[in-house]
């Protein structure tokens, strides 16, 4: 049986999940073998969170709920991590946020 | 010796340079096809590693936002997702190059075409990747540019203006471009002066050229008078903004003691996002047509970019204009062409003859009004029922958000002075919140000198007497029927007329956020 996992998560970063967001959240989700994917409802579209190129399509704003879903080994671990790091606002002080 | 040429722009990058043009190229040198579609998919992926490492190395060389934009840049070449499509079409039998071009210019596109500034910003970013990726394929190394040169181009790159030494002077010069791009970010945290939207040049352009960025201008073959004048302007804006520094984190006051409020003009709620809120009295002016760039806006997206602003700055006043399309400014399905549209449907008369369009900006600013301290103003308000009319459809549709159940609030609403009919006869519009002075507007009526034409750009001056009396009798009528008044046009920001303005009576200014040490440093110069 494989595993999977789903949760959402509200993006409070000013510039949304966009260009540095962006890299660190793909950069992350691509530590895990588990299959990762993002959507900005819960009946997709769905996007590949390991691609940069996709993830920049979502094109998530501040304010956005995130919702990530992973299958696969360490999905768990997968969705706990990103939520995290989206919940940290990307390890960003506020006065970063002007230029990503 | 034929006449200067003279291009207007808009300063994204405040200071002087004074250099040769340096034309930026698109890439022009040509592929040779590969026998096989494996040679072909070999030669990509070579030029891809050669681009990758390139800009790995540029990395190392660099630190915090730059850094941060090449690891952007550097992400997007390595995601399989964007080069899929060029290797797929190799295969299918397409040279290299073309196949990486088709690929990359359908990925830019889409940014391009995006209804936020942010993303139609990173366009640049995508053109920046390809355009290293075809130099590598076609071993095409960029021209090397003379010291001190003057970039002119459509547009430059991220990574070309990273690997150009700015140490020796020189700017930049675009005929698109954005304020908001990565470029345009970097040259304003290293001082590299950068003006962009020229449009298209009458004629190649070459030789020394004058650029001003302080202003957005550039002239080709100066007489000497000129660059004389322009050595002056350059030396005293080194001068001024030195000193400006030490003014930023102070309030403004004069010589004699007299307070003056600066706030700040904003085109993109993003234009907050570099500025520090303790350092400015609020936003005087907030622009809502970069809303309506490509399409109309939603309700949603308006309430957005509205609040965004408002929380920024806290219990600050934010003056947000509605949509002031027409004149210059055409919004596609929204504005008509007209013979003579700076004296045509623009700015409110706009607004009501669409009311559709307005009520969806209404509703957005009824909502954002919850979230800071907000007022609105009308733009090209001419005559009293004009106001009344824009005032009804806000009660209306508060009253209509109210009956939804939909949290809202009404904001004061105030209009702006840049019709002459206002400001010779202010006295019809005693029961409005504020008067917010245009000017640029107030400037062009006055003088019929279109803002937009340099033949007549010597008549187009707010510190003829004719318009400064104008302002001068606003501000009193102000202060008589305790109406505040500010101003919010170029002026607000320029040195030479700050001292005219606040003999006028202004207390209030507010001014492009570049502007703001230099307008503080002004101010406290005045003996007024």
């Amino acid at each position: 049986m494989s595993a999977s996992a789903e949760a959402t998560v509200l993006i409070t970063h000013e510039v949304g999940l966009h260009a540095r967001p962006s890299v660190k959240f793909t950069k992350l989700a691509k530590t895990f073998s588990a299959e990762v994917e993002v959507a900005l409802a819960a009946n997709g579209p769905w996007f590949d969170a390991k691609s940069i190129v996709k993830v920049m399509a979502a094109k998530a704003p501040k304010g956005t709920v995130l919702h990530i879903r992973a299958k696969g080994d360490g999905a768990g671990e997968a969705v706990g991590a990103l939520v995290e790091l989206v919940r940290r606002d990307f390890d960003e002080g506020v006065d970063h946020a002007r230029t990503a | 010796m034929p006449e200067p040429l003279k291009l207007k722009g808009i300063p994204a990058s405040a200071g002087y340079a004074e250099g040769p043009l340096f034309n930026l190229d698109p890439v022009v040198a040509r592929y040779r096809s590969k026998a096989t579609a494996a040679d072909e998919r070999l030669a990509l992926e070579t030029a891809i590693g050669t681009a990758t490492g390139r800009l790995a190395k540029l990395i190392q060389a660099t630190e915090g936002d730059a850094a941060d934009i090449l690891e952007f840049q550097l992400a997007m070449l390595e995601d399989d997702a964007l080069t899929g499509p060029a290797f797929a079409a190799i295969a299918a039998g397409q040279p290299a190059d073309a196949a990486w071009r088709q690929a990359l210019d359908a990925e830019i596109v889409g940014y391009e075409t995006s209804d936020q500034d942010y993303f139609r910003a990173r366009a640049a970013d995508m053109r920046d990747i390809r355009d290293q990726v075809l130099r590598a394929l076609t071993a095409d190394s960029a021209a090397a540019a003379p010291t001190g040169a003057i970039f002119y181009g459509e547009d430059i790159a991220p990574t070309r203006f990273l690997e150009t030494d700015w140490s020796a002077g020189g700017g930049i010069a675009l005929k698109a471009g954005s304020t908001a791009s990565h470029v345009a970010m970097l040259a304003r945290s290293r001082g590299v002066p950068m003006i962009v939207g020229l449009g298209a040049s009458p004629a190649d352009l070459a030789g020394v050229a004058l650029l001003d960025a302080e202003h957005g201008g550039i002239v080709l073959r100066p007489t000497r008078a000129e660059v004389e004048a322009f050595r002056q302007s350059s030396s005293s804006f080194a001068a001024r903004r030195d000193r400006a520094e030490t003014f930023l984190t102070r309030p403004a006051v004069t010589k004699a003691g007299t307070a003056v409020g600066v706030q700040v003009n904003i085109a993109d709620p993003s234009d907050v996002d570099g500025i520090d809120v303790s350092t400015c009295d609020g936003v005087g002016l907030m622009r809502t047509e970069f809303l309506f760039g490509k399409t109309l806006p939603d309700e949603e997206t308006q309430y957005r970019a509205y609040r965004k602003v408002l929380e920024w700055a806290e219990d600050k006043p934010v003056t947000i204009r509605t949509v002031d399309a027409g004149g210059d400014k055409p919004v596609l399905g929204f504005t008509v062409e007209e013979g003579n549209p700076f004296l045509g449907l623009r700015g409110i008369r706009l607004s009501l003859a669409r009311p559709e369009v307005f009520r969806v900006q209404i509703r957005a600013l009824l909502r954002a009004a919850l979230h800071g301290n907000l007022k609105v103003m009308f733009p090209m308000i001419a005559v009293w029922d004009e106001y009344q009319r824009a005032a009804a459809l806000f009660a209306e549709e508060q009253a209509a958000l109210a009956a939804r159940g939909v949290a809202q609030k009404m904001p004061p609403l105030g209009i702006m002075v840049e019709v002459p009919s206002v400001a010779i006869a202010p006295e019809a519009f005693a029961e409005v919140a504020f008067f917010s002075i245009g000017s640029n507007d107030l400037t062009q009526y006055v003088m019929a000198a279109a803002r937009d034409n340099a033949s007549v750009a010597h008549l187009n001056s707010i510190r003829h007497p004719a318009v400064l009396r104008l302002i001068a009798s606003v501000a009193a009528f102000g202060r008589a029927q305790k109406i505040p008044v500010s101003l919010c046009g170029d002026a607000g920001g320029d040195p030479a007329a700050i001292p005219a303005l606040i003999e006028a009576g202004l207390r209030d200014l507010s001014v492009v956020p570049a502007q703001l040490a230099m307008a503080k440093a002004a101010i406290a110069d005045v003996s007024i």
